[in-house]
């Protein structure tokens, strides 16, 4: 049995990360390093308004202050900000207003990835935005989003297009001083999404961003920002993956969201950044920003992430609730394997009456990983009559992975009601018997067992990503009981 | 992750006073109480008194509790105190053998330095100990008091006297030893007792340790137990903090068990201006069994921190943890919970629960249950509550013609139940019940149990 075991780790761990092709492309690549001058560079290819310069500068100057934070449970190793290229792009003449327009190495890159750009052999409706290095290459359906108001694409157009709405949001959830790693991206950032929902608007279909690193040395620096107006409702998917490569790579991007009064944002990310190889060379280092406002009455956010990815997991999905009888929810699976290392949670602020919250994290550890659960839930004075619920469960797949959870809870009035619970433990071999019995082979056994597991979260994610997630749930820990 | 630490006045302050009565401590203590005191002080300088970076103390600002010109209290001085008053808080049907600690000091009155009980127990002074016993001492004295918080060092610096207790081998005391620490004083003092538990294989043993301030000056403790249970042992340890709105206590506890052993820790907070307490287990031996405990009523202005860590070094050990609090007034809260599983620590099972009731939108709790798990064959939870009580429920009594003051009263010490119950001994239970339920009646005020009413 342990034979065996050993037998079906060894052919999973072996396993190929499938996305890690490099897709051989014309580029344009800034040389090395970071200084005002870069800063202004990328302001200056983007064709940037004032504004954004003074916003980029702005966080420049308040990064240079900065120190990289270390209160995580990770081993970072140092990271050289003067080694890496802040903007790459693949090579175009002029934006592709059609399809025919994007390089076809471009659109086969991610035809691979199975993503289609291609809007006729779409039959599900989902809108994509594809983001490869640091630029979008194309937005799909976005004539039939138009039509009902909705303006989505890359961030660089709506800056050109839009600036109002991106000056009076861009930074007023997460301002650019706010971390290390916000206001690095808040200067460099390239590109990104920016979707914008007007009042009382069902999004038609589901909005999707897919991002690619592709171009070796560089740092992907994307920035979303989702505004909801009041009564408006989008459900939007985030998906990523990056070659193999020997080095590790910088990812640090920045997502925002806007609720306005009963307006609901459902936010989906299925992360699969390149995690590095079995001895832990190599993978993305995931450095992320997200957080949403529920500014109005009776808002809600509901994040959903499952990370199967990066070499390195640095992120806390937050939601803000401002709003009288708002809701935040957080649905998370970590899954970390090899020497992946993952600190990741939520926030839960709760400031408008009546607000509610819940969290419900599955951490999954193998191999020589480290997973951590890191969630505060607040409740501010004012926020009367609230409620959370917080659920962080750790499932432990071999003895030389680690799981912890650090979970803070402050509470600051008398009528809240704040309920955690954590459990962590491994697949009870009473369980792997109970299937063997049935004919169910021990694979198969800890595939149903830990999907089982996993389900809560899965249930909360949009059918297609539902199926990815499970595959790649699978493929990251087939047989890893060892 | 420790950042330099700028030594402020209050650190110099306490560095130029060990400089200068270093040689009144050395000359009066044992070679190894002096070769802990020295590294307490070079550690001391390097760390400082925890600031508002460390996480550890994240809750607890310590800086603001040492600006109160406490005077140092280094010298025993005779003080007067009716000890009648005392003997008050003593458990009547309970068979205890008495310890006073005043000020820091071991107090005489009650018995010469250091007694063997006919078991073959030996209780006394610490100072004493360490000379009497150096053997003893070179093996356990600064042995499980860790060095990485400021305070411990501290202690560890100025230590000088306290209460010993060793327990030898195979020895079974049914009794209870009480251990009560007095603060009495003409002026605002600060302390830093120092205390040994020694268990030794197989035996059995229990202290109570009673806390109380008597005049209603400013008072701050720093005190730094360390209790070592060898293999085969039980040991229950009650603590009850009863002190006034002016006092400042921080007390530390290690705890280092053998295989096997067991051992149960209850800490009551029932009054305190501030209180923090740190209980900081290893469980250095397979089979050893923990169980730490604690409730919390406090009011007023009161804040009380209570700080665990559990470390789970070897396999096939349990752990359990159940700290709850009710909270009333403008009284602040705080717990800080951690379990480490250490790597190969298999078959772990680590169980941790804080819960707490929120009475008034003044007060507040601040719970941060951490769970570090390197071992995969283990069954580890924790879990935490803030709520209030139950409108049903009271609704439901107060139709049945039970006042709500006193169906809120029946809930609150339903909530306390399940900690008090854990106490083993019958009439310390029933004790503490009732000094319990007085306390959630609010007639026990801080200095009751001394019967001078301060204020």
């Amino acid at each position: 049995m342990k034979n065996d075991q050993d037998k079906i780790l060894n052919e999973v761990t072996e396993n190929e990360y499938k996305y890690g092709f490099y897709t051989d492309i014309d580029i344009e690549i800034f040389p090395p390093g970071l200084n005002e001058d870069v800063v202004r560079a990328i302001s200056a290819k983007k064709e940037e308004p004032d504004f954004m310069l003074e916003f980029r500068l702005k966080a420049y100057r308040q990064w240079l202050k900065m120190e990289m934070p270390n209160w995580a449970h990770l081993k970072i190793p140092e990271i050289n900000y003067q080694k890496i290229s802040y903007y790459a792009a693949p090579k175009k003449n002029k934006g592709p207003g059609s399809l025919e327009e994007v390089d076809p190495e471009l659109r086969k890159t991610f035809e691979k990835l199975g993503i289609s750009l291609d809007e006729q052999k779409r039959l599900t409706g989902v809108a994509v935005d594809a983001i490869i290095d640091s630029v979008s290459v194309k937005t799909t359906f976005q004539e039939t989003l138009a039509e009902h108001g909705i303006i989505f694409g890359s961030m660089s157009e709506a800056i050109k297009e839009h600036p109002d709405l991106i000056e009076k949001h861009l930074g007023s959830v997460v301002p650019y001083s706010d971390n290390f790693f916000a206001a690095l991206n808040a200067a460099v950032f390239s590109d990104g999404s920016f979707c914008y929902i007007p009042k009382g608007v069902r999004s038609p279909m589901e909005l999707s961003t897919y991002f690619r690193i592709n171009a070796a040395n560089t740092g992907q620096f994307e920035r979303t920002l989702i505004v909801a107006e009041e009564g408006s409702y989008v459900s939007y998917l985030e998906g990523c993956t990056a070659p193999m490569r020997d080095e590790n790579q910088l990812h640090a991007a920045v997502v925002e969201i806007i609720v306005e009064k009963d307006a609901y944002v459902k936010y989906s990310t299925v992360q699969n950044w390149y995690p590095g190889d079995k001895n832990g060379k190599g993978g993305i280092f995931n450095f992320v920003t997200k957080r949403g406002i529920c500014r109005g009455e009776r808002s809600k956010i509901s994040w959903t992430q499952v990370e199967t990815g990066s070499a390195i997991t640095w992120k806390y999905p937050s939601c803000i609730l401002k709003g009288n009888n708002s809701v935040g929810e957080f649905y998370s699976v970590a899954v970390t394997n090899n020497h992946q290392q993952a600190d990741t949670g939520t926030k839960m602020i709760h400031i408008g009456k009546n607000t509610k919250s819940t969290i419900i994290s599955k951490g999954i550890s193998a191999g020589f990983s480290n997973n951590s659960y890191r969630g505060l839930v607040k409740m501010t004075k004012n926020a009367e009559n609230s409620r959370n619920f917080s659920q962080c469960d750790s499932l432990l797949l071999g003895d030389k992975c680690g799981a912890h959870t650090f979970p803070y809870i402050e509470v600051d009035n008398h009528n809240s009601i704040v309920e955690h619970e954590a459990t962590t433990s491994k697949i009870g071999e009473d369980q792997i018997f109970y299937c063997n019995q049935r004919g169910i082979s021990t694979e198969d056994a800890i595939g149903l067992i830990v999907n089982g597991y996993a389900k809560e979260v899965f249930n909360k994610l949009p059918m297609e990503f539902a199926v990815e997630a499970q595959k790649l749930l699978q493929i990251s820990l087939e047989g890893s009981v060892g | 992750m420790q950042n330099e630490i700028v030594i402020s006045d209050i650190e110099r302050e306490f560095i130029d006073l060990y400089r200068e009565n270093r040689n009144m401590f050395e000359a009066k203590a044992s070679a190894q109480v002096n070769k802990v005191r020295k590294s307490g002080i070079r550690d001391f300088e390097r760390l400082g008194i925890p600031g508002k970076k460390n996480e550890d103390y994240k809750y607890t600002p310590l800086q603001p509790l040492f600006r109160n010109g406490y005077r140092k209290y280094l010298e025993p001085k005779k003080v007067e105190f009716n000890l009648a008053h005392v003997f008050r808080c003593d458990i009547p049907t309970l068979d205890t053998h008495l310890v006073l600690i005043v000020n820091g000091f071991f107090d005489k009155k009650n018995g010469e330095l250091l007694r063997e009980l006919p078991s073959g127990i030996i209780i006394g002074s610490l100072a004493a100990a360490s000379h009497e016993y150096p053997e003893l001492f070179e093996k356990h004295y600064g042995k499980y008091a860790s060095h990485q918080d400021g305070l411990v060092a501290l202690n560890s610096a100025f230590a000088q006297d306290g209460f010993f207790l060793y327990v030898p081998k195979g020895t079974i005391y049914k009794k209870f030893i009480q251990i009560v620490n007095l603060l009495v004083a003409k002026e605002d003092i600060m302390v830093q007792h120092r205390n040994l538990i020694i268990v030794d294989d197989n035996a059995q043993a229990g202290v109570i340790i009673c806390d109380h301030a008597l005049t209603p000056h400013s008072f701050l403790t720093n005190s730094v137990t360390e209790i070592y249970t060898a293999e085969n042992t039980f040991f229950d340890y009650v603590k009850v903090q009863n002190e006034h709105n002016n006092a400042v206590q921080f007390s530390h506890i290690f705890v280092n068990q053998e295989a096997n052993s067991n051992m149960t820790s209850n800490i009551l907070t029932l009054h305190g201006g501030v209180v923090r307490n740190n209980v900081n287990v290893l469980l250095n031996g397979e089979g050893a069994e923990n169980n730490s405990y604690g409730l919390y009523l406090v009011d007023q202005e009161q804040h009380v921190d209570n700080y665990t860590f559990i470390d789970h070094a070897r396999p096939n050990c349990i752990s359990n943890q159940l700290y709850k609090g009710v909270l009333d007034d403008s009284a602040t809260g705080a717990f800080n919970g951690r379990i480490l599983v250490r790597k190969d620590s298999q078959k772990t099972h680590a169980y941790q629960a804080n819960n707490n009731i929120l009475l008034t939108d003044e007060a507040k709790i601040n719970s941060k249950p951490q769970l570090e798990i390197y071992a995969d064959d283990v069954k580890c939870s924790h879990g935490a509550t803030v709520g209030q009580l139950d409108d049903e429920a009271l609704f439901y009594m107060r139709s049945r013609g039970i006042p709500e003051k006193e169906a809120r009263l029946i809930m609150m010490s339903a909530f306390t139940h399940e900690i008090i119950s854990n106490i083993k001994t019958d009439p310390l239970r029933t004790r503490i019940n009732e000094l319990v339920e007085k306390r959630l009646r609010g007639e026990l005020s801080a200095c009751d149990n001394c019967a001078v009413k301060c204020y």
